[in-house]
């Protein structure tokens, strides 16, 4: 109730008034609280949805015993982890096996600083907000690496260096991807970006999309692209080695980062807080579940990607569709410098359509056996 | 100088590592274990660990009456329990000399193919998950296993370890509610493997992960004396149902499934195309099903002449036998078990070597072994 009626304010009041006591620390203090209970709710709806979602496609029902539609189960999760043993292995590296799970866990929270809830509703609107965000959420990879590393584990070192070379790999097509965005936007504050998206981008940037939203599954280890932890390979990947507490930040990070990108693919592509009737926070929210719930759905249907077929995704498919896309903006930028017309959108499906088909038959996935 | 400098930089020293897969893993079906020395990814060696699950089944087999050794013949493969049963009692009728009537012979060849359908199901939905298909074409699977678990409940009270066939037939007739259960089950049972068809047989990434991964040649998987799906996906169309028929399956008509490379994915394919077949020859024994006793006079405690005999059968995962030597008292002298899983399994490294960790995995899950079968 406190959270809808300060997130309401704020949406429609914009931001805080600058001569309140305290200038911009008030709104900084806000925001802060904001971010977090937004996104550790969010984290424990999208668990809930999760669990119950994939139960519902599974043919089996989920948890449903905790609370009202086993709303709760996420909380009985959290308490039953609070209570385990920690354990650090022998061998561990101690300092680097217990700060691991932080540096991965504080950059998802961190990325919601540029992100606006509303019209100029957010922490800060930085100028450069879209390469913030990119740049913060490479940080993850290291906090993953120090837990691969830290704990002495080849099971964990084997999924964190998948980790490492599936978040350089397809560091480059999201950031290609979003570098089209930022050319249709003319800016990359985000709020700019919704601002711009009086079409949505996901229509004017379709092919854009898909290279985005593949690479962010890729970058924050959804399925089919969860080499780092697959479980039917490296038993749990990085986090073999944790339990209790650590294990728990572990578990927040994935969903945290599940949020983010949501978040971001939602701000980026589906035209952010815009929506008619409902206030603004809400359709941010919707479009944020909307998104992870695609991302739910490949989980459940999808087997699991080899990481050589990994690499050469990144490298053979996304990369080059990555800079055609690029390119292709840029000359319709060129063509029509003041706003993209409806015709274009189109037309882009077209060029996407035609170009997936034609690498698709381009490229054979990985190279299978070695000899050795 | 700056030549040797950097020379010195890029040559970086790497060397292979052990990694233990098992005995506690989450896709070794088992307690089985794999020594694998790994070059970053690839698979250098495979050593094969087992014994984790002996009970010594062999050796305690010889201490009991030859009836009291059908619950033992239950854990070998305890997901295929039935085709256990069936092989055993063929083994001891042959050495005995005892007939079986023919209601019994065709709810045998019933159960047994109902049997083989199930372990099907676990072993195409756990190949599937191997390959990180996160749950769902197992749990589908294990719905309709399920069902036929439930049939065996009707008829044994349970749902694992049946101990249902006896020497010379079955101590007691199905109950009333069995046939019709099976009839439904029946008419259900193809939309349903068209429904497992539609979730994955087409999908792009696990063609790109099972095509041509693993790849079992026919000369080898011949030397090796494989069987069952990992032998006939191979292109070897050999069926003991067909080439050595035991029971009655001379009068029912049905086709071998074979495949053409000998890859994870033919393994697959077979098996699914068996299941279809094993609907095929229940619906002929359902059709065919006469009424009258289900189990022939035999005495209470089966004393055999002293003699050998061998009996194997296609169980699920391949030539079940059982050689029996009997010196003419009430326990079998010597009880050997030729287990398919086992034999299989010794290909293993062949077929992984130069792949990934990840091809590892799914090989291993495309032979479809149960641990109880190798260690006994």
């Amino acid at each position: 109730m406190i959270l809808n009626s300060s997130l309401n304010s704020i949406a429609y009041s914009s931001t805080l008034p600058p001569d309140w006591p305290g200038g911009f620390w008030w709104h900084w203090l806000l925001f802060t609280v904001i971010i977090i209970v937004f996104a550790l709710t969010l984290v424990m709806g999208f668990i809930w949805i999760e669990r119950r979602g994939m139960g519902r496609m599974q043919a089996r029902l989920g948890p449903n015993q905790a609370g009202p539609f086993g709303l709760l189960q996420p909380v009985a999760d959290a308490l039953k982890i609070l209570l385990k043993e920690d354990i650090i292995p022998a061998k561990a590296d101690r300092i680097v096996h217990w700060l691991a799970p932080v540096v991965a866990f504080a950059p998802a929270l961190m990325i919601f600083a540029v992100v606006p809830f509303g019209d100029g509703a957010m922490l800060a609107d930085l100028d450069i907000g879209i390469l913030y965000v990119v740049a913060i959420a490479s940080i993850s990879a290291i906090g993953i690496f120090m837990a691969g590393w830290g704990s002495s584990n080849k099971y964990s070192m084997l999924g964190a260096m998948r980790g490492i070379a599936s978040v350089v790999s397809y560091e480059i097509p999201v950031v290609l991807a979003i570098a089209g965005v930022v050319l249709v936007a003319g800016s990359m504050s985000l709020n700019q970006i919704v601002l711009a998206q009086d079409i949505p981008f996901i229509l004017l940037q379709p092919l854009g999309f898909l290279l985005f939203f593949i690479g962010g599954c890729a970058e924050i280890n959804r399925s089919p692209f969860d080499l780092m932890e697959a479980d039917s390979e490296l038993t749990a990947g990085f986090h073999t080695e944790y339990s209790g507490m650590k294990f728990a930040m572990f578990y927040l990070m994935e969903y945290a980062e599940a949020v983010a990108i949501s978040a971001i693919i939602a701000t980026l592509f589906l035209g952010g807080w815009r929506g008619p009737l409902l206030p603004p926070w809400l359709w941010f929210v919707l479009k944020v579940i909307f998104v992870f719930f695609i991302m739910v759905w490949t989980r459940t249907t999808l087997p699991r990607v080899r990481i050589d077929q990994l690499m050469a995704l990144a490298w053979k498919f996304l990369f080059p569709l990555a800079l055609i896309n690029l390119i292709v903006t840029a000359i319709q930028i060129l063509v029509w410098p003041d706003a993209l017309p409806w015709i274009l959108v189109p037309i882009n499906l077209a060029i996407m359509a035609l170009l997936i088909l034609l690498w698709s038959k381009l490229f054979k996935l990985g190279w299978g056996r070695v000899e050795v | 100088m700056r030549d040797t400098r950097y020379a010195r930089i890029m040559v970086l020293k790497t060397e292979p590592f052990i990694l233990n897969i098992g005995p506690v893993h989450p896709s070794t079906h088992g307690v089985f274990r794999m020594r694998t020395t790994l070059d970053g990814e690839v698979v250098v060696d495979v050593e094969p660990v087992f014994g984790y699950l002996h009970r010594g089944i062999e050796k305690l087999a010889e201490e009991r009456t030859y009836t009291g050794v059908i619950p033992l013949t239950d854990r070998l493969d305890y997901v295929a329990s039935m085709s256990n049963n069936l092989a055993y009692c063929l083994a001891v009728e042959k050495l005995a000399g005892i007939s079986v009537p023919e209601r019994a012979e065709y709810l045998r060849v019933i159960l047994a193919e109902l049997q083989r359908i199930a372990s099907h199901l676990i072993a195409v939905g756990a190949f599937l998950n191997d390959c990180g298909a996160f749950f769902t074409p197992f749990l589908y699977m294990f719905r309709e296993r399920e069902k036929i678990v439930d049939l065996f409940e009707m008829v044994s009270g349970q749902r694992l370890l049946y101990n249902y066939m006896r020497i010379g037939g079955f101590n007691q007739d199905v109950p009333d509610e069995f046939l019709p259960a099976l009839d439904k089950l029946l008419a259900q049972m193809p939309r349903f493997i068209e429904e497992y068809e539609r979730l994955l047989k087409e999908n792009e990434i696990l063609l790109a992960r099972a095509k041509g991964v693993g790849i079992l040649p026919k000369e080898v998987a011949i030397n090796i004396s494989a069987s069952g799906p990992v032998l006939r996906a191979s292109g070897v169309k050999w069926d003991i149902r067909k080439k050595d028929p035991y029971s009655i399956y001379d009068r029912f008509d049905f086709d071998i499934p074979t495949g053409e490379v000998g890859d994870c994915y033919d393994r697959y394919r077979v098996r699914v195309e068996e299941m279809r077949q094993s609907l095929r020859i229940i619906n002929q024994a359902r059709r065919q099903l006469p009424a009258g006793e289900v189990k022939s006079e035999v005495p209470h405690l089966v004393r055999p002449p002293a003699g050998e005999a061998y009996a194997h059968i296609e169980a699920p995962k391949g030539e079940l036998g059982f050689h029996l030597v009997s010196d003419n008292s009430i326990a079998p002298y010597r009880c050997h078990i030729r287990a398919p899983s086992l034999l299989n399994l010794t290909a293993l490294r062949d077929m992984a070597i130069g792949w990934k960790v990840a091809d590892l995995i799914i090989i291993f899950g495309s032979i479809d072994i149960v641990m109880g079968e190798i260690d006994r």
